[in-house]
This record gives C-alpha cells, sequence and structure tokens, in this order.
C-alpha cells in the first residue's frame, strides 16, 4: 500500500476514532485503565533512562571544557538544557514508541485475528472509537507529566554525576540549572510531548486495527507500527521546531 | 426470520457469493453446510453486515437491513447474538465481565438486575463457578459456551454461530448443537449456523443451505437429505464411509 493510501484510510480510522463514546461511565473507567498501563507503567523505564542520560550529558559536558575560561555551571546549564529541549521530549518519546507502541499494535491486532473486534461491532459498539479513543486520551494526558519527571530526573542525574566524580561542585551545577533559564522552552516541548503521545497511539492502533492473518502478521505489524512512529516522531519533531523555535 | 434475496459478493476479482436467495426461519436452527473455503463464513458475515454485499437484499423480518443506515444499523444488531469460530471473547475480561460486556453497554437494567442476567445466561449454558476466570483459563468447550451466553445476554432475536463446534471431542460438540437448538426454540430466535460437520447435521438441520463454490447447491431439512440427487450434496455428506452405509440403510 503507498504513502497516500495509508494517509487516507488512516484518516478515515480516525474519523471512526474520534466519534462520542457510546457509555460514558465506561469510557472513563477505560481512559482511568489506559493511564495506569501507559503511563503508570512506563514510569520505571523513563526514570532509569532519565537518570543515566542526565548523568552522561554533565560528565560529557565536563570532560569536553578543558578551556579554563568557561565556567563549570555551564556543566548544569547544558544538562538543563539537552533534558528539556530534546531529551525528555524527544527520546522519551522515542523509547515509548517501542515500549507503548508494541504493545498496542500487538493487543488490538490479535483482539482482530480472533475476530473480538468483530464481536464488537456485531454487539453495535464502534470498536476503533472504544478501543482506541481511550488509549490517545490516556497518553496525551499523561505523557506531560512523564515528561516533567524526565526532565527533573535527569537533571538529578547530572547533579550526582558531577559531585561523585568530583567533576562539578553541586553549588555549580544548581546555578547552571538555574541560569538562563527561558520558560517558554518547557511549553513547546511539552506541546512535542503531546504530539508524540498521539503519534505512539494512534499510529500503532491504526496498524493493529487493519493486521490480516493470524499471530505472525500481529507481529508483523506490531514492529511496522514501531519503526513508523518512529519516523513520524523525528519528522515531526524538526516541523515543530521550525514552527515553534522560529 | 431472515430473508436473503440475491445477494452477491465478491473480493477484487474473487467472486465469493453467486446470487444467494434463502429463507432463514424463526425459532428453527438453520444450517449453511458447505466444504471449507465455499463461502460459509463470507454469507454469515454479509448478513450481519460485517461485509457489505455488492448486490442483492437482505431483510430482518420484513427490515431492509441492506437499506439501512448506520445508525438503524446499530439499533437492529442489538437483536443480533453472535458465537464466532474461536469464540471471540474478550481476553482482558472475565468470564463474567464477557456476559456482562452487552449488558453494560446496552441496557438500562440495574446493576443487580445485570448480575441476575449474567448468572441466568451462565446457567442456562451450564457455566458455574467459573465466573471470575479468564477465557485463557477455561476449556475450549467451555469458551464456546461462555461465548453463547454472551451471545444470548440481550435476549437476541437474532442468533449466528461460525462452526460452534469446531474443534470440539464429538460428545462436547454434541452438546453445544443441542443448546443452541433448545435456547433457539425456547426464546424463538431465527438461529443461523455454519458447520461443516454432519453429526451436526444430522442432529440439528431443521433447515439446511448446502453452498457450493459460492451458489446455492440445494436446501431441504436432514430428512430430504437423504433422498437427494444433488450430486455435489452427496458427494459433500456422503463422503464418509459410516455417512454411505446410513444412507444405504435409510433407503
Ligand atoms: N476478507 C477477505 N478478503 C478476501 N477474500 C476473502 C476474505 N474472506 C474470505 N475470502 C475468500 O472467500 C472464500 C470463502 O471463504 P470463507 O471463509 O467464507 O470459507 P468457509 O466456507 O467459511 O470455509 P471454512 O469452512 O474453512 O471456514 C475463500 O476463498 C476465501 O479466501
Ligand atoms: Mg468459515
Amino acid at each position: 500500500m503507498g504513502l497516500f493510501e495509508h494517509v487516507g484510510k488512516f484518516s478515515k480510522f480516525l474519523v471512526l476514532v474520534v466519534s462520542k463514546p457510546e457509555k460514558g461511565k465506561t469510557f472513563f473507567s477505560h481512559i482511568i485503565k489506559e493511564i495506569h498501563k501507559l503511563g503508570i507503567n512506563s514510569i520505571g523505564i523513563v526514570v532509569i533512562i532519565s537518570l543515566f542520560m542526565g548523568a552522561v550529558i554533565a560528565l560529557q559536558t565536563a570532560y569536553n571544557m578543558q578551556n579554563p575560561l568557561l565556567p563549570d555551571y555551564l556543566v548544569g546549564y547544558t544538562t538543563r538544557e539537552s533534558m528539556l529541549l530534546e531529551f525528555s521530549s524527544t527520546i522519551v518519546g522515542l523509547i515509548l514508541a517501542g515500549k507503548v507502541g508494541s504493545n498496542i499494535a500487538s493487543e488490538i491486532g490479535s483482539m482482530r485475528v480472533t475476530e473480538q473486534i468483530d464481536a464488537l461491532e456485531i454487539m453495535g459498539v464502534n470498536s476503533a472509537n472504544f478501543l482506541v479513543l481511550p488509549k490517545i486520551i490516556a497518553a496525551v494526558f499523561i505523557n506531560p507529566f512523564l515528561y516533567i519527571l524526565s526532565v527533573f530526573v535527569g537533571i538529578l542525574g547530572g547533579l550526582f554525576a558531577g559531585y561523585l566524580t568530583g567533576t562539578v561542585a553541586v553549588s555549580d551545577f544548581i546555578y547552571g540549572v538555574q541560569f538562563g533559564f527561558i520558560p517558554y522552552y518547557i511549553s513547546y516541548s511539552l506541546i512535542k510531548t503531546c504530539v508524540f503521545a498521539f503519534i505512539i497511539t494512534a499510529i500503532p492502533s491504526y496498524y493493529g486495527y487493519f493486521v490480516k492473518g493470524g499471530a505472525l502478521e500481529v507481529g508483523k505489524a506490531s514492529t511496522k507500527a514501531v519503526v513508523n512512529s518512529s519516523i513520524l516522531i523525528l519528522l515531526s519533531n524538526l516541523i515543530l521546531t521550525q514552527i515553534l523555535l522560529k | 426470520m431472515i430473508t436473503l434475496k440475491n445477494v452477491n459478493k465478491s473480493f477484487a476479482s474473487l467472486k465469493v457469493l453467486n446470487d444467494i436467495s434463502v429463507n432463514f426461519e424463526a425459532g428453527k436452527t438453520n444450517l449453511i453446510i458447505g466444504q471449507s473455503g465455499s463461502g460459509k463464513t463470507v454469507l454469515l458475515k454479509s448478513i450481519i453486515g460485517l461485509h457489505e454485499i455488492d448486490s442483492g437484499k437482505i431483510f430482518y423480518s420484513d427490515r431492509d437491513f441492506t437499506a439501512m443506515n448506520l445508525k438503524s444499523r446499530k439499533n437492529i444488531r442489538q437483536e443480533m447474538g453472535m458465537v464466532f469460530q474461536g469464540g471471540a471473547l474478550f481476553d482482558s475480561m472475565s468470564v463474567e465481565e464477557n456476559v456482562l460486556f452487552p449488558l453494560d453497554m446496552f441496557s438500562k437494567m440495574s446493576d443487580t438486575e445485570k448480575m441476575d442476567r449474567v448468572n441466568f445466561c451462565l446457567n442456562r449454558v451450564n457455566i458455574k463457578n467459573s465466573n471470575h476466570l479468564y477465557p485463557t483459563e477455561i476449556s475450549g468447550g467451555m469458551q464456546k459456551r461462555v461465548a453463547i451466553a454472551r451471545a444470548i445476554a440481550l435476549n437476541p432475536k437474532y442468533l449466528f454461530c461460525d462452526e460452534p463446534n469446531s474443534g470440539l471431542d464429538p460428545v462436547t460438540a454434541i452438546v453445544i448443537d443441542n443448546l443452541i437448538q433448545e435456547i433457539t426454540k425456547e426464546f424463538n430466535m431465527t438461529t443461523i449456523i455454519n458447520t461443516h460437520d454432519m453429526n451436526s447435521v444430522m442432529e440439528i438441520g431443521e433447515k439446511i443451505l448446502f453452498i457450493s463454490k459460492g451458489f446455492k447447491a440445494w436446501e431441504g431439512t436432514k430428512e430430504e437429505i437423504f433422498d437427494t440427487d444433488n450430486q455435489a450434496l452427496n458427494d459433500f455428506v456422503f463422503a464418509s464411509d459410516l455417512y454411505q452405509k446410513i444412507k444405504k440403510v435409510n433407503r
């Protein structure tokens, strides 16, 4: 299937997804469940990765600053800027595309091949809306919190790394973290995070929903979902950066 | 009663259903039989609207299903129950939640009324003390029975079963067949069952539609099947030695 066909089919799919839910109460409890599945269950991986990345960014910056004229607090500054601007939104987005994306595609895909989606349809339930909308809403709601968590943990990681290796004093690092802070960068990254949250739920849902065949095809769809949502994240990152930071 | 008039369905260049016209009667177990690949599942899914047909008409007790918009179809779907080939129970829900689901979505009952109904349906299919088990934790035969319980939860007028006893041992298969027939009589439903199991045909074939390569090749009752001269049907029904012998005795 060509790119344009996918875009057309995806748009039609979205129209089905974004319609009024059958039962408010059920819908709400589904969102809560998805927040747990997609958000709370991702806290561990986000914390671990952010902690280490923050530490590595701090050390790399410190070891690359041979020039004595450059002040030590730049390490704190650089760690904050990297986490805030790029790491906590884009890299975390990519990692979640792998974790959450494959999960969603295989969940919905196996529901398709075992006719559970048909079972919903024959009951008169709009299956696309029922299965996918709670995921999108949950992710768009919870991922900004994951983003903020990631920024904090990353900066802490940098702080610890600098302190433990004796490369940067805690006070210098903290000064750097507060230095030249541009609040708009947070809005910029939160917008990105929400767009990525949409991508990592909607694209894998789409691939899962239209699986044909059996378990093998579900696996393939899940791989495709991860690859394509990652590419879309990178592409939209570029576009959003051009629009928002220009 | 469900009536089909000149139903045609193809996928790309593959013509799967050819000009099928038939009446499925209320209060009876209507069987669709035919070889693997003959189009049984496609026919059943076309009747319930999971496949759009190319041409022809489908009536549910004189209501033209083919002419309905999405909304009216949704309404009429609440009068349908379906048992899928693999059961299609929701993995993420327990036995009880599976049967409760259609009630939760579409009934205006109170919570206790809903639970009563769930237990009534599970009881009806002889599932006891398994309310909190998950589909993967029960046997294939039990899954089929839970699927039947879920299908009848909303008291449907029309029941569809795609090979309800495939993959089951002969004894359990007959239990399932009889259960479907009893329920059909009890609630005067129009039941359509896909099967290629000859035991089912002999057991519950009150009305039989035989399709071959997408064409309606024969229709009749299980009694009439012994006297047929239809070659394709003969080849299908009396393929096994056992049924050859039964046929001889019967004549
Ligand atoms: N979604 C589809 N797209 C394209 N072709 C299909 C589709 N569904 C079924 N077919 C084709 O239609 C024909 C009839 O298939 P169908 O599943 O109805 O057979 P069946 O009689 O139910 O067989 P079985 O007894 O094995 O279940 C087959 O040739 C099949 O390949
Ligand atoms: Mg079939």
